[in-house]
């Protein structure tokens, strides 16, 4: 069975194996048409319109799906890869191996915040920034500026006790743990993760920073314990709800797979 | 869900998106910019979160970048008051099929004369491209947050439609 581990846990070959895939996607252009892709849900899905990628229930099963389409990519070029999760309730700090150089590269630099080690640096030329937001075209982070900390295991716990899904409007203003794992009510987890980040990560094509996958990987990741610990909690809503993507409703852009096929990672992935 | 929509019209141009002909790299502002605080944008004072009014228009310098915005609905080319924005077509929501650099926008902002994409939370807070993970309590205090994000550097266009 495929697993998926902790970023900590990873041997040195894990390592370079994951960092070399990613490299070769975004050589051959593969790697930008998912920055592409996420920045065109980013722009598209709004509070009171159409909404799949973000701000609505399918967030999470719309992740899953875009997780797995990624690596699987990785895994065309490197069979054994497999998404690592980054778990920023334990690595916590900028020092963190996460950010040595043998991984995804350190801190931006004063100034200009742009990453000057590791495989992603713009000095060493197989980094270029093609979908962008701006006329920068480096990496740049800039760790626990934007937001002093990353969420606690506390902060963490109180949202997963949140026996309801979601609820509506379901959007940026919902109650339940959907929106509170999102963000955008509560503790604030995953948003402020992009925030604390810094750099590309906080703008709609945040997947030009490779760490993107691995914070995903860990909401994912939370998504399945929460599934745990309420086995009577379903995907909501379930029906005709206008502009959101039910239960069985087919999600775009892949328009072949719906929330209910992703509820069960097991089928493709399980976490060590 | 089964009506087509604009989301449709982003997809069918994410091959263009991950081949639209992006800026040349830009110069920096030997000015070093300093990091915005922690936290949220401050308040304007004139609109408190959830009310639902639309903020009104600003155009003003902001470190030395020209930072203005105006509701969607003054949007007439011809439309008085902001006069750099003479050269910019019709600001009219888009039409299904027609994506425009203005598309689901409530509001208009400018930085330097270039579009910052920018929405409205159902709580009346704003997000930006740039910061897309925070919330602004006004389009100002937004554009702001944009100007000190980018240090200098020049918005391009990613949706071409």
């Amino acid at each position: 069975m495929a697993v998926r581990k902790n970023q900590a846990d990873l041997t040195a070959t894990e390592k370079r194996n994951f960092i070399d895939a990613v490299l070769e996607l975004k050589r051959s252009g593969r790697y930008d048409e998912f920055i592409s892709t996420h920045n065109a849900f980013i722009i598209g899905d709004t509070d009171d319109g159409e909404r799949t990628g973000h701000r609505s229930p399918s967030f999470l099963p719309w992740h899953r799906r875009f997780l797995l389409q990624f690596e699987e990519a990785l895994q065309s070029v490197t069979p054994s890869v497999m998404l690592p999760y980054w778990d920023w309730t334990v690595d916590r700090s900028p020092r963190s191996s996460l950010w040595a150089d043998d991984f995804l590269g350190g801190d931006g630099r004063s100034g200009d915040g742009r990453v000057p080690s590791g495989p992603f640096a713009f000095s060493n030329g197989k980094w270029p920034m093609n979908i962008r937001v701006d006329g920068r075209t480096f990496l740049r982070r800039s760790l626990g500026a934007g937001v002093r900390e990353l969420p606690t295991r506390a902060e963490v716990d109180r949202v997963l006790a949140m026996s309801v899904y979601d609820a509506a409007p379901w959007n940026s203003s919902s109650d339940g743990f959907r929106n509170n794992i999102e963000g955008w009510r509560g503790p604030n987890l995953h948003n402020r993760v992009h925030v604390w980040v810094g750099g590309q990560m906080t703008t709609g094509a945040s997947p030009n920073d490779p760490v993107f996958w691995l914070h995903h990987c860990f909401i994912d990741k939370l998504w399945a314990d929460w599934q745990r610990m309420h086995p009577k909690s379903g995907y909501v809503p379930t029906g005709d709800t206008p502009d959101v993507v039910d239960l069985h409703d087919t999600m775009k852009p892949w328009n072949d797979v719906t929330p209910a096929d992703l509820l069960d990672h097991t089928k493709f992935y399980t976490y060590a | 869900m089964s009506r087509p929509t604009r989301r449709q019209v982003l997809h069918g141009s994410a091959a263009a998106l991950a081949g639209a002909a992006l800026a040349a790299p830009v110069a920096f502002a030997d000015t070093a910019v300093a990091r915005p605080a922690a936290g949220h944008g401050h308040s304007d004072g004139h609109k408190a979160p959830g009310d639902h009014e639309m903020p009104e228009p600003f155009d003003e310098m902001y470190q030395g970048r020209h930072i203005e915005g105006w509701p969607m609905d003054e949007g007439a080319p011809e439309h008085g008051g902001h006069g750099s924005n003479a050269h910019h077509g019709g600001q009219a929501r888009p039409r299904a099929g027609q994506a425009g650099p203005h598309d689901g926008m409530d509001f208009v902002v400018r930085i330097d004369n270039d579009d910052l994409h920018v929405m409205r939370n159902a709580d009346g807070t704003w997000i930006s491209l740039v910061n897309h993970y925070e919330t602004f309590t006004t389009p100002r205090a937004l554009a702001r947050a944009a100007v000190r994000e980018l240090q200098g550097a020049d918005l391009v266009p990613v949706v071409t439609g």
